[in-house]
């Protein structure tokens, strides 16, 4: 990958992440999210052939897809605001630690993975740290779920570079495909009504 | 014919067919009688051998190729299978009991079959991919779509998802450190992160939060099968680690990790159960202590340890049938489970009660009761090798013992005339009966069991031997 190309790439994650985390609207946060995955589909063809990172790609849109339809068919005034702490400007700077990492802990973790590339290693630190960040801020269903989806897309990335089994990328994207399946499952039952319980099943 | 299409895909497709079947009692005997056939074909019918029936013969042959990749079910393993499915037969026959079955069976036979795949798969590494995939199935399991998620479910999700990453990741690393064994730095690292993995997705302190609350907002049958499979099964993922990779087995460090962990564990369950006013958390922490004594049991010369652990296994199955079926029948005459809300309510529902009272004496380890044989031998051998281990168990095994003494007191603490009634259906008081029968059976002649257990250590390729 040319240098340009590279600095691209670690800018359009480190957008799609930092947008994820500040973005207060779904429908950002889908865009974003499908953003994302054209930044992994490019960091993973480093090491896998197109048609497997392909894979990656759409199996993260028809995730977004899921999440987006879902809520899609959820009220407004349901959704809970419980993004602890509120403040964007908190998540900037947690952000801004996370990137520091990343672009420290690159060179560090390359040799380790048999050397995947500074990029490829830098990219998935970034998804990875800013997925945990995610993670570690929120308690929504949506939004654990687009965290989860984050880590993995950072740990899909890495682990690419040294494993490039057909097995393994199919098992990755069921579980992909099945995160956000759960994830609009607990959305749907967070927003259901109370009266509308049947007898205990 | 092949083991992984009897024992994994058979089993799977045939609990995609049972999510049809809307009768209670006709899912659960269904589901517990294949889940019986499939422990009784595993033990008496040989793997890798000409079985003749009549003018035909069969061979079931071990392995199977999937995309590349292999799922193998070695003759040594069948054991192991009699174990797993004898279980679930036991769990799917109280989910009608419990009145669970539709949420219960069709998911638990799946989830079955896909953890007996992940013993099964080959390389042994993507077992970790197989869990996350009984992870996402469990959400449905223990929620409902009709009831708002609790903090409980959302932790359980992310722990778990989290340890598989972890568990990939660190198996890349340990290959690269068979291959240099000299390099100290990449060992440490990959220990590093194969404990974490393992801290993940065995619950261990800290990373147990979870599991309170989520039997304190989901279904508690559904939570206590979980609560069976899921440790029981990365168990022997994590015993497997251990017996592939010579430095890890060689390693001193390893052996106090799991030492301190278990014990940690251990201690904390215990002392939290005993502090707790709410059964269900009380059933929690239980379990919590449960992978605690399982780690300890790795922690000792694997000749020794690894037969107790596998003596651990049948204890935690029944102890926990009993407990989370007691739990539920419990739960549905009481408006919570806390203290409060459960007094005297051994005047109501008695077998109920018993069976609470006994699981929870036998996780503890008191004596003639299941759990007792096992952690006699375990806190024997942790005596031998260090007073100060064996006395930190016996903290925890005290706490454990104040919480089942407590629930005792609790559940029995009624008005002076208030009558007796007995609150179970028929079915609830058989299957209790059956159950609180079996944890004396196992309390009175552990060596009933011997039969499964006695070759299950083959399985091993250097552990236990």
């Amino acid at each position: 990958m040319s240098p340009a190309v590279s600095w691209v790439v670690i800018a359009l994650i480190a957008i799609t992440s930092l947008g994820i985390l500040l973005v207060r609207d779904w429908r950002w946060l889908i865009i974003y999210l499908s953003a994302q995955y054209i930044g992994v589909f490019i960091l993973a063809l480093q090491h896998l052939p197109l048609s497997m990172a392909t894979v990656k790609v759409i199996t993260g849109w028809m995730g977004a897809a899921i999440l987006g339809m879902t809520r899609s068919n959820i009220s407004e005034e349901n959704e809970m605001q419980s993004v602890l702490p509120q403040g964007r400007f908190f998540r900037f700077i947690a952000a801004g630690f996370v990137g520091l990492l990343a672009a420290t802990g690159a060179p560090r973790v390359d040799p380790m993975m048999a050397d995947a590339g500074i990029v490829v290693s830098a990219g998935s630190l970034l998804l990875i740290g800013m997925g945990l960040l995610h993670l570690s801020i929120t308690d929504q269903a949506m939004r654990v779920t687009v965290g989860l989806l984050t880590v993995l897309a950072g740990f899909e990335v890495l682990y690419a570079a040294v494993e490039n089994s057909i097995l393994v990328a199919a098992l990755l994207a069921i579980i992909n495909l099945g995160l956000a399946l759960a994830g609009a499952y607990l959305m749907v039952a967070t927003n259901v009504d109370d009266e509308n319980e049947p007898e205990a099943m | 014919m092949n083991a992984p299409t009897i024992w994994i895909i058979g089993p799977a497709i045939f609990a995609i067919l049972l999510m049809a079947i809307r009768n209670q009692r006709a899912l659960s005997f269904v589901g517990g009688f294949v889940a019986v056939l499939l422990a009784l074909t595993a033990q008496f019918v040989p793997m890798e051998e000409a079985l003749r029936l009549g003018s035909l013969s069969v061979r079931i042959e071990s392995s199977l190729n999937i995309l590349g990749r292999e799922l193998l079910i070695r003759p040594e393993e069948g054991p192991l299978l009699t174990l797993i499915y004898g279980a679930t037969a036991l769990w799917f026959f109280g989910a009608e009991a419990s009145k669970s079955a539709l949420r219960l069976v069709p998911p638990g036979l799946l989830i079955t079959a896909l953890m007996v795949a992940s013993i099964a798969v080959e390389p042994f590494l993507y077992a970790a991919l197989v869990i996350e995939m009984v992870v996402l199935l469990s959400v449905p399991l223990v929620t409902s779509i009709y009831k708002p998620p609790g903090k409980g479910i959302i932790r359980f999700l992310i722990y778990q998802t989290l340890a598989m990453p972890f568990v990939l990741l660190s198996g890349w690393l340990l290959a690269g450190v068979e291959a240099s064994p000299g390099n100290l730095a990449l060992a440490g690292q990959s220990a590093a992160i194969l404990g974490l993995g393992f801290a993940f997705l065995l619950a261990i302190f800290p990373l147990y939060n979870w599991i309170p609350m989520l039997l304190e907002e989901a279904p508690p049958f559904a939570v206590g099968f979980l609560l069976w499979i899921m440790p029981t099964v990365t168990l022997i993922f994590g015993a497997g680690f251990i017996d592939r990779y010579s430095w890890l087995r060689s390693s001193p460090q390893l052996t106090t990790a799991l030492q301190f962990s278990g014990l940690l564990m251990l201690v904390t369950s215990g002392i939290w159960a005993a502090f707790q006013n709410h059964i269900g958390r009380i059933m929690a922490y239980g379990s919590i202590a449960e992978t605690g004594f399982s780690l300890l049991a790795l922690s000792l010369d694997m000749r020794l340890g690894i037969p107790i652990l596998f003596l651990l296994f049948p204890a935690r199955a029944l102890g926990l049938t009993v407990w989370s079926l007691s739990l539920t029948i419990i739960k549905e005459r009481s408006k919570s489970m806390r203290f409060s809300d459960v007094r005297g309510i051994v005047r109501t529902v008695p077998f109920a009660s018993a069976g609470l009272i006994l699981a929870s004496l036998s996780t503890s380890g008191f004596p003639l009761l299941a759990g007792f044989p096992a952690r006699l031998a375990l806190w024997d051998a942790l005596a031998r090798v260090s007073l100060g281990t064996a006395f930190w168990m016996g903290i925890g095994v005290i706490g454990l013992f104040t919480a089942s003494f407590r629930t005792m007191a609790v559940l029995s603490m009624a008005d002076e005339y208030t009558g007796w009634e007995v609150g179970e259906n028929w079915l609830q008081g058989i299957m209790l009966g059956l159950g609180v029968t079996g944890l004396f059976i196992l309390g009175l002649f552990p060596q009933s069991v011997q039969y499964f257990l006695a070759n299950l250590p083959s399985m091993f390729e250097h552990l236990g031997r």
